[in-house]
């Protein structure tokens, strides 16, 4: 089979227009998913950056959250588990209101790891931030550090627990950016119902990966970690607060 | 007359003999019909362990203790020496848990008077397809009800002067 000139240029052509356009127009990262038996390395950073503009007066992500992870409430809100919540801030000089999730905000240097005394609190190689509730003994130095008060405690027995999300009485919890679905090569149950939900508002990915779809989102405008002024290097991002 | 005594004898050792043996089956019998003493071990899925049963007995607790730290810390979630995977094929089909009366680990683990720490957080129950449990909500061990009372219990204790 020969190619004639014009053939192969036009091939190439559509190869390098491919590549070029391809990347960077995905709103969704896709984790490179790891084999079961490979642990998770410091090559990767987890992040999510969210777009508050896009960000409607909606709860999706939050219903997700507690369907993929099985928590739930029990009319008490000061003490109900909320692993993310919608903050809705208001401008009082213009009366403008905007509403955003907050979570977990999975910093690079994690206050609430600092002060743990026994070391459930800790920060994977990937960056994601978890409490190892087998060593948690419910101290809640954690929730006093986090400036985000992204963490729970659990103060009723559980049920329902899923496989992947165990949960228990005694013990303090918090998003974990849906790690198990991480280490399966999908993406956070929030950013998936977002998505799906058309507001498109969160994005997911890894921030080590120059060509990841979070970092060209990052690099194509302004965005801000709440509470700058901590230097927590956060690995959720916001646009438009 | 010698010979007549150790005939007797004999047969007196042969019936003592086969009693000593139907003793335990008698035993094990009224224990499961009863269902309050020895453990139930009943394995409902595949046709073995993931090792000899001997070593699963003694070391069970072990390895699963090594793989909730893989998975915890490092993410690694093979499946072999998993909770999950124990769960999996040991939960009994009727109750859909590994808890209960006849629960694969809670029946030993009573009989040996060790108490399981797993399941106060941990899901009893296999997950079908990534979808939850249907007989978790029903709390088929009423696991829920001995937490709550010894906790109440434990409160009630500690107020005390």
């Amino acid at each position: 089979m020969s190619l004639s000139r014009r053939e192969f240029i036009g091939i190439g052509g559509g190869a390098i227009a491919g590549i070029t356009l391809a990347p960077g127009l995905r709103l969704v990262e896709l984790a490179r998913a790891r084999s079961p038996e490979e642990a998770a390395t410091q090559m990767q950073r987890w992040g999510l950056l969210i777009d508050i503009g896009r960000c409607q007066d909606c709860d999706v992500c939050v219903t997700a959250c507690r369907t993929e992870n099985g928590w739930y409430g029990h009319n008490r809100p000061a003490t109900d588990p909320q692993w993310i919540r919608k903050v809705t801030l208001k401008d009082n000089q213009t009366g403008y209101v905007e509403s955003l999730p907050v979570l977990c905000q999975h910093c690079e240097e994690p206050p609430c790891v600092d002060v743990c005394p026994t070391g459930a609190s800790f920060k994977r190689a990937d960056g994601i931030v978890l409490v190892d509730k087998h060593i948690c003994i419910g101290c809640r130095y954690c929730m006093m550090a986090c400036p985000y008060k992204a963490r729970s405690f659990v103060h009723e027995d559980t049920i329902n627990q899923k496989s992947y999300a165990p949960r228990g009485k005694g013990t303090v919890e918090s998003c974990t950016l849906c790690v198990h679905r991480v280490d399966a090569g999908k993406i956070p149950a929030c950013v998936e119902a977002c998505t799906k939900d058309g507001n498109q508002a969160m994005v997911f990915g890894d921030l080590k990966d120059p060509n990841s779809g979070i970092n060209k989102h990052l690099a194509a405008g302004p965005s801000t970690p709440l509470r700058p002024d901590l230097n927590l290097n956060t690995g959720v991002r916001y646009r438009g607060v | 007359m010698q010979k007549i005594r150790l005939m007797v004898f004999g047969a007196l050792a042969v019936a003592a003999a086969g009693w000593l043996a139907a003793a335990p089956v008698l035993a094990a019998e009224t224990a499961s019909a009863k269902s309050a003493i020895g453990p139930v071990i009943k394995t409902y899925k595949g046709d073995k362990c993931v090792e000899p049963t001997e070593e699963m007995r003694r070391n069970h607790m072990k390895k699963i203790l090594h793989q909730r730290d893989e998975t915890m810390h490092k993410g690694i979630r093979t499946r072999k020496y998993s909770l999950k995977n124990c769960i999996d094929c040991h939960a009994d089909p009727k109750t859909n848990s590994v808890l209960g009366e006849n629960g694969f680990c809670e029946s030993c683990h009573e009989y040996a008077a060790v108490s399981i720490d797993c399941f106060t957080c941990h899901s009893s129950s296999p997950e079908k397809n990534g979808q939850p449990p249907k007989a978790a909500s029903t709390d088929p061990a009423g696991l829920m009800e001995k937490t709550i009372s010894s906790a109440v219990m434990g409160t009630t204790n500690g107020n005390q002067p």
